[in-house]
């Protein structure tokens, strides 16, 4: 196996534990970390795709995951006040509970 | 396949886990941060020196910090007597495995990662900035924008609302 084919499946291994805790998680701060993870995993992506790919001083790759770290902390930062909000408004962060639009 | 590459892998695998099965939110919180160390060493292993340390500075320091806090804020703290898991765990789990089998399957199969790995490479941090303010300057101006736009909306959500 290659390099860049461990990273990757590294990254596909990552992606897919986010993806079991966003799914399977009941409490809506897991089901954020869980995103969160699967942002790495797409970051990771990036660094091992430039890194091995055909011209790595283009800085392309680079560029992509400083800017996606950018977009995800802000994604966080949103995320986490919507869930401090709806524990205001239902007093729980179950998602099983959280199941009305017009509380 | 190398010893370095092993142990990173098997950090952040081991923490990745760790925080998305644990019970109590305070440790899964801790363990997430130990999963995003253990990508920056891995960007600081791929020769991306800039990216690990600002995956330090923004994840390790700043987003695992604001998950502790919404725990902090959500009485999150005390370990749930019922189940963790959703009541549709199942179905989850499943498409959950369809999809790592999925990606499994086309990395061991495409081409692309068959490449051979190129000379090591240096990118000094001076690279980085020139770029950042040449071929890069808009896209940078548009994420100080949105930064700003989603720190200004995360404070507007979580104010508590007066009451009439």
């Amino acid at each position: 196996m290659t390099p860049l084919a461990g990273y990757l499946l590294l990254s596909a291994f990552l992606f897919a534990i986010g993806l079991a805790g966003a799914l399977t998680r009941r409490n809506a701060i897991i089901v954020l970390i869980g995103i969160e993870l699967m942002l790495n995993a797409a970051n990771l992506n990036f660094i091992a795709f430039w890194r091995y790919g055909p011209n790595p001083e283009e800085l392309t790759g680079i560029m992509f995951v400083i800017f996606s770290i950018a977009v995800a902390a802000a994604e966080a930062a949103v995320g986490l006040a919507l869930i401090i909000a709806i524990y205001r408004h239902y007093k729980t962060t179950n998602m099983d509970e959280i199941n009305s639009l017009k509380g | 396949m190398n010893l370095p590459f092993a142990i990173i892998a098997a950090v952040i695998v081991a923490a990745a886990t760790a925080a998305m099965t644990l019970r109590n939110l305070v440790h899964s919180s801790l363990a997430v941060a130990v999963a995003f160390g253990g990508l920056a060493l891995a960007y600081l292993y791929l020769d991306a020196q800039f990216v690990g340390l600002t995956q330090i500075l923004v994840y390790v320091g700043a987003v695992a910090i604001l998950i502790v806090f919404a725990v902090l804020l959500t009485r999150g703290g005390e370990p749930p007597e019922k189940c963790i898991f959703s009541a549709t765990w199942f179905w989850g789990l499943l498409i959950t495995v369809a999809v790592f089998a999925t990606l499994a399957w086309c990395v061991m199969h495409s081409f692309a990662s068959r490449r051979d790995p190129s000379d090591k490479v240096e990118v000094t941090v001076k690279q980085i900035g020139d770029a950042l303010m040449t071929k890069f300057v808009l896209p940078l101006e548009v994420i100080g924008l949105l930064l700003t736009a989603a720190l200004i909306g995360a404070v507007i959500i979580a104010m508590r609302e007066e009451k009439k």
